[in-house]
């Protein structure tokens, strides 16, 4: 495999509140490798949002703390910094989408202007040179009349629209890898479609990674490549879309595609949820995070976290139901050593 | 099955200076019957969350009515408005950020309608929001923390509780689930049908996801710039769309099977919505349709009933391909 363009390892964030320290981020580690897509998924909570925030520098601290790790671009650490050789990580190496495009985008300014600024102060650009650009960026983006509106403000433009010129502002400077956190959650069904092909014709034409935080897992099923699964602040589970989509290797997976509805008329069943709730991250469990809403869950769950097993290659898992010695048979899950049917 | 909601050519235009005005909502109908949950669909700047707010009294209506228990409720609401019908409708907003008040804790600002409309005492309305607190997924414990040290998903949990801990009629869910991961979906869902059951709840469910919709409404309206083109049963309109807006739409979402998602073609829709502030004439998806015709553009279809029209809320589509004369 080639060498991955970012590698995260044994991430720890931590957030110092009133009632005491939120272990936000357990141990998190990945690569991205160049030209992918990485998917991360995960209960809402599980640390997914401040796992790419403290990579981009944008985690508060305080109230929050790097306690472990690194993530090395390029084979250069890069947490905790702004730059590498005078160049801006963010922006520059590292674009980002974030769920919602109003508050990130200043009010005042009109669109083009806020493009262009990107491009003055990280490329040199003069000022027209780089106006000229953002209109090209806004028309790559799929803005319609894009000379015309990049001269407008951003309450001119629709939820759609503003998503747009976000993605227009985060590759301005043509980042090596994009960051997209819920890019598309608020938008109707055929803005969603326009945008995520928006994404992979960017990513043809670039050769860009991108990193893609969702629920939708029928927008993952689409966009990804790879896909990393969180829980409770830990990486559980890791490998290609097939993988985790049909050959599910931990018990909370497998309760993630179980609780969709299925596109069946005659499937009026209830959903089946995940029963309980996640951990304190005040005290998080000694053992596996997920023991206490594991159906399968084995003494050794609540005593002892589980090492990662790797059932195939680049398909991984953190559940002891893997270990060797174990006898709890559970036919939904992949095990090692199992063949692929594709 | 009597209808407990009666929205009657309901308007709503934003007054934007200059002697403009957005048509955020322009002359709806919807009936919606007792312990119905009617799902809303449509394009991102529709109009969907106005003409909620609108039913529920937040926005002032311009034109239309909207009856309550055959009752019509007022065109503009005064405070005292509001705690009359506090437990007749209540809404769940779409935006968990700008939506709590970062300087409650939790527990007040899920126990504020309690101590409010229903004077409820302090241990009271502790025990109530503890035990909302879990049937919404949270724990009784993050009562005394700030909405900031919560996740989108989670803080959209805590919106959820202070709407239904009123126990309304009539809830508004305006993107309910759609920053929650799909478990949490699942269990809201389910939270939400099982009131439907043992409180006799009627909702007007608003989501971009189509399969949840499907899944969870009964009827399903579909709505663009600012009028509805399309009403039926949820599973009639999903599989067999009539409208071309509804076709496309039904078309874009995306199936959780990567192999499915690998050779679907694209069904990307072209154009732009039009301006909410120049509405077009004729057909308002004329511009973007791919079965426009030549009335299309110079007269506006109007919702009519196209099968059984003897049932009680009989499949409606607005577009001249169903037009009969
Ligand atoms: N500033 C903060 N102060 C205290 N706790 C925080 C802060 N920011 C995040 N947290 C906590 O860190 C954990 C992880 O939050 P994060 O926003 O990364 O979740 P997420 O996986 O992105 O969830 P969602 O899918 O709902 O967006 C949560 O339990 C949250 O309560
Ligand atoms: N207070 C306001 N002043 C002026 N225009 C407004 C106001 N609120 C909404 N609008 C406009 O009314 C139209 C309908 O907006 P609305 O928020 O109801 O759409 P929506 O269907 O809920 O969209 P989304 O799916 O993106 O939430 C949009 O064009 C919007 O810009
Ligand atoms: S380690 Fe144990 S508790 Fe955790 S997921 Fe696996 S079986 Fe369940
Ligand atoms: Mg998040
Ligand atoms: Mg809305």
């Amino acid at each position: 495999m080639a060498e991955p363009i970012l590698s995260v390892n044994d991430l720890a964030v931590e957030f110092d509140t009133y009632g005491g320290t939120v272990q936000a981020v357990r141990g998190v580690s990945f690569d991205v490798q160049p030209g992918e897509t990485l998917a991360i998924v995960g209960e809402s909570g599980c640390g997914k949002s401040v796992t790419v925030q403290s990579i981009m520098g944008l985690t508060p601290m305080p109230p929050g703390r790097i306690t472990s790790g690194n993530a090395l671009l390029n084979g250069v650490d890069i947490l905790g910094r702004k730059t590498i050789n005078g160049e801006d990580i963010r922006g520059d190496k590292i674009g980002m989408i974030f769920q919602d495009p109003m508050t990130s985008l200043n009010p005042t300014m009109n669109i083009g202007s806020q493009i262009a600024e990107t491009l003055i102060v990280h490329r040199g650009y003069s000022k027209k040179q780089a106006f000229a650009r953002a209109v090209e960026l806004l028309d790559m983006s799929k803005i319609p009349e894009a000379e015309k509106r990049a001269k407008q403000y951003p309450f001119e433009f629709s939820g759609g629209m503003l998503q747009r010129a976000m993605i227009a502002m985060a590759i301005a400077c043509e980042p090596e890898i994009l960051i997209a956190d819920e890019p598309t959650t608020a938008l109707d069904v055929t803005i969603q479609a326009q945008i995520l092909d928006l994404l992979n014709d960017l990513q043809r034409e670039n050769g860009m990674s991108i990193i893609l935080i969702t629920h939708d897992l029928g927008v993952v099923a689409r966009m990804a490549q790879e896909v990393l699964v969180m829980y409770a602040g830990q990486v559980v589970e890791r490998g290609s879309v097939d993988d985790i989509f049909y050959r599910p290797g931990h018990p909370y997976n497998l309760g993630l595609h179980a609780a969709m509805p299925t596109n069946d008329p005659e499937a009026e069943s209830r959903l089946t949820p995940i029963d309980g709730s996640p951990p304190d991250l005040f005290h998080p469990p000694a053992g596996c995070g997920y023991c206490a809403r594991c159906p399968y869950s084995m003494q050794v769950c609540i005593d002892t976290p589980p090492p990662t097993y790797t059932l195939s290659e680049g398909h991984e898992a953190a559940c002891w139901l893997h270990h060797e010695s174990n006898t709890q048979v559970v036919p939904e899950i992949h095990h090692a050593g199992e063949a692929v049917n594709d | 099955m009597t209808d407990l909601i009666k929205i009657d050519n309901l308007v709503k235009y934003f007054d934007i200076g200059r002697d403009q005005r957005v048509h955020a909502v322009d002359h709806v109908s919807l009936e919606i019957g007792e312990r119905e949950i009617v799902g809303l669909v449509g394009e991102s700047g529709s109009g969907k969350s106005t003409l909620g707010k609108a039913v529920v009294g937040l926005h002032d209506k311009t034109g239309g009515t909207v009856t309550f228990k055959g009752k019509e409720m007022p065109a503009r609401y005064a405070p005292a408005d509001f705690q009359a019908h506090a437990t007749d409708m209540q809404m769940i907003f779409q935006d968990p950020y700008s939506s709590l008040n970062p300087r409650m804790t939790v527990g007040e600002i899920i126990g504020e309608g309690l101590k409010l409309h229903r004077g409820l005492g302090n241990s009271a309305v502790r025990d109530s929001v503890a035990s909302w607190l879990e049937r919404v997924g949270l724990q009784a414990d993050h009562m005394s923390r700030y909405p900031h040290e919560f996740s989108g998903g989670q803080r959209q949990r805590i919106g959820i509780a202070r709407a239904l801990i009123l126990e309304p009629e009539f809830v508004v869910c305006d993107e309910p689930i759609s920053a929650l991961d799909v478990s949490v979906q699942a269990q809201v869902i389910n939270l939400l049908d099982e009131l439907k059951e043992s409180m006799g709840l009627t909702l007007l469910f608003i989501a971009h996801d189509l399969s949840m919709v499907r899944y969870v409404s009964d009827r399903m309206a579909v709505m663009y710039l600012g009028s509805l083109v399309e009403v039926g049963r949820a599973n009639e309109v999903f599989f067999e769309p009539k409208h071309p807006y509804t076709k496309i739409l039904v078309g874009s979402n995306p199936e959780p099977d990567p192999r499915h998602e690998r050779h679907r073609a694209s069904t990307t829709i072209q154009g732009e919505i039009p301006s909410p502030v120049n509405v077009p004439e004729g057909c308002r998806f004329a511009n973007r349709c791919p079965e426009v015709m030549d009335r299309c553009r110079s007269e506006t279809p109007q919702l009519i009933p196209v099968n059984d029209v003897t049932e009680e809320h009989p499949r409606e589509v607005a577009c001249h391909l169903f037009s009969r004369d």
